[in-house]
């Protein structure tokens, strides 16, 4: 509660200290007289503290201001964007452990293989293609070349009652995914080498276990515990790498909204969606530490 | 006073002698770093990559074989030269404005070069410092610098980055204070962990106990031993600012759109990526260069910062 009272409060003097938000909101062209009065109608002229006072009773009344563009309160139409962002992270964070946990398993068991550069191959990989240029050159083979995917956009099919994404989510998740995809491989291939060299390991396999039963209840198993912080620490990257992604194949996510209230100056709109993002990020921080704790009963809170 | 006199002479010849091995000891850790990078052919490709892209952003006017902010409608379009209708005058084409992108692209390695470099260099330095302080001092200094570091480095980084830039708008300098400030976390984080270890190790104790002055100790006992993760550390974060500042110039956020950046090229190439692909694949291109060269030099000084892992490479 603490860290969330200060977060709020990081967001709210950031924005105040790094500029006026006010010339955010005017076009260039707009003389002082009108920025003044702008400045006056909005109370950013009074002091800090009483403003940040009055931001909290406000945001704590779930009222983050009204958006300039949509004239709708900015929290309803950040809340209405939060779904498409955790299934499009969803969608990647699923991709990413298939390929990423797969390649780094087989790469960590067979050291000095083909399937081992791979795995470190895929890690440089996903730090070197920046993820908004991947997403173009997708569009650019998948789509113009050989048209297997949309361009743009979240088409639906309805099932159970629920909306879900077609084929168009495949192209923006994977071109989230590849980053996270190369971490994982690097991790997990580190991790279960590390664990292999491990004396339990050695025992197991010297009391003539077979390979099977040895990998899945000594190796992965134990692989798995570092893993866990990893992909907490990835998925709120992916929720945020998404401003790219959306925005480039116009996903209807937080990202994409974010992207369009910058462009268009709408101020609260602007705090709002990064407040809302920075809450479930740290949520997810919240959740990683106590699966951990669950997983890893060597650690404690002190 | 002969004494005295006795002393002093005594002093300066110890001083000298000490001088001359540190030198030479320096002249020798250069050489034993330059054979080991002589055989680790990665960490030099990662370095030879590296220093192409800081000649190229220096010698930019010589360099490129056009003005890249001239633009010629009639030369608009021009696809890359391996392409069809590709002319030997703009070897990878001309965007929609008729500028040529290849000019453009060695321009935008000095937007890249300037942000990683300085970016790197102030959060480095003030990093340092108010990590040095919280790991030496300890206690509510401490509790109060990692408590706010740790505030910072649980939001996320590109929201925070893309919010703060938007306000501040477009400019080169705004661009290089954002990365600077926004940077210091990491450096804070990792420097005060190495301090905490630091001082538990026997030399640090003991330059205590015989009472030199904290000074002393941080700059000539702790600091040398905090340059090696450091400098590794420098190395990925400005192959991340590279990445975050063409990101930030994707999105209309970073150097105003009228300069040549990796970033605003990509932006213009997008509006125009169905009929004119180039445009935005060469601009592309060069970031994943960039981030290949530099990720392989980290990887590799890593690997020699850390002796353990050196006498393996050896």
């Amino acid at each position: 509660m603490a860290l969330l009272l200060g977060v709020l409060f990081m967001v709210f003097i950031l924005l105040h200290i790094t500029g006026d938000p006010v010339s955010l909101m005017v076009s260039r062209h707009a003389s002082p007289a009108e920025i003044e009065a702008l400045r006056e109608e909005l109370g950013f002229n009074r002091p800090l503290m009483v403003q940040f006072a009055d931001f909290l009773t406000d945001a704590v009344q779930g009222d983050f201001g009204r958006s300039f563009r949509y004239r709708q309160p900015a929290m309803g139409l950040v809340l209405e964007r939060i779904p498409a962002t955790i299934e499009l992270a969803s969608a990647a964070l699923l991709m990413a452990i298939l390929m990423g946990v797969t390649i780094g398993i087989l790469g960590g068991s067979n050291p000095n293989t083909i399937l081992d550069s791979l795995a470190r191959g895929l890690g440089l990989l996903g730090q070197t293609i920046p993820t908004f240029w991947l997403g173009l050159i997708l569009i650019i083979i998948f789509s113009l070349h050989l048209g297997w995917f949309p361009t743009y956009g979240r088409n639906t099919f309805v099932l159970f009652g629920m909306h879900l994404p077609d084929k168009s989510i495949i192209l923006p998740a994977f071109a989230l995914s590849l980053f996270t995809t190369g971490q994982l491989a690097r991790f997990t291939r580190s991790a279960v080498l590390e664990v292999m060299n491990e004396e339990y390991v050695t025992t197991a396999r010297s009391k003539g276990l077979g390979k099977m039963r040895i990998y899945s209840r000594y190796i992965l198993k134990n692989s798995a515990i570092p893993l866990i912080s990893i992909i907490g620490v990835q998925f709120s990257y992916l929720l945020s790498g998404s401003i790219y992604i959306e925005t480039i194949f116009s996903w209807p996510g937080l990202g994409n909204l974010l992207a369009e209230a910058v462009s268009t100056r709408d101020f609260f709109l602007v705090q709002a969606t990064a407040f809302f993002t920075s809450l479930v990020v740290i949520g997810l921080h919240l959740v990683t530490d106590l699966i951990y704790m669950l997983v890893d009963p060597r650690i404690r809170y002190r | 006073m002969e004494k005295e006199n006795g002393d002093i002479t005594n002093n300066n010849s110890t001083g000298l002698i000490v001088d001359e091995q540190e030198d030479r000891s320096i002249r020798k850790k250069i050489q034993d770093l330059w054979r080991l990078l002589w055989r680790d052919k990665s960490g030099l490709l990662g370095l030879t990559i590296f220093l192409i892209l800081v000649f190229a952003a220096i010698f930019a006017p010589m360099l490129s074989p056009h003005d890249p902010l001239q633009q010629n409608l009639i030369m608009s379009r021009q696809p890359p030269i391996w392409a069809e209708g590709g002319t030997t005058e703009h070897i990878l084409g001309t965007d929609n404005l008729g500028r040529d992108i290849f000019s453009r692209i060695i321009y935008g390695t000095r937007v890249s070069i300037m942000v990683g470099f300085l970016g790197v260099s102030m959060a480095f330095s003030l990093g340092m410092m108010i990590g040095l302080v919280a790991g030496y001092k300890g206690g509510t200094v401490d509790n109060v610098i990692m408590t706010l570091t740790n505030m910072v480095l649980s939001l996320p980084y590109l929201v925070f980055v893309v919010f703060i830039a938007a306000i501040l708008g477009n400019s080169l300098l705004n661009v290089i204070l954002i990365f600077g400030f926004t940077d210091i976390p990491i450096f804070v984080r990792v420097t005060r962990g190495e301090v905490l270890r630091l001082r538990e190790e026997g030399y640090i104790e003991a330059a205590m106990s015989i009472g030199q002055k904290t000074p002393v100790i941080i700059f000539k006992h702790i600091m040398p031993n905090l340059l090696g993760p450091l400098i590794t550390l420098a190395t990925f974060e400005m192959s991340a600012m590279i990445f975050y500042e063409a990101g930030l110039g994707f999105l209309g956020l970073s150097v105003p759109p009228t300069v040549p950046s990796w970033g605003n090229m990509l932006a213009e190439g997008r509006q125009y990526l169905t009929i004119y692909p180039w445009m935005s694949i060469y601009p592309g291109l060069a970031i994943v260069l960039t981030g290949f060269g530099m990720n392989l030099f980290g990887d590799w000084l890593r690997d020699v910062m850390d002796p353990r892992m050196r006498l393996m490479k050896k």
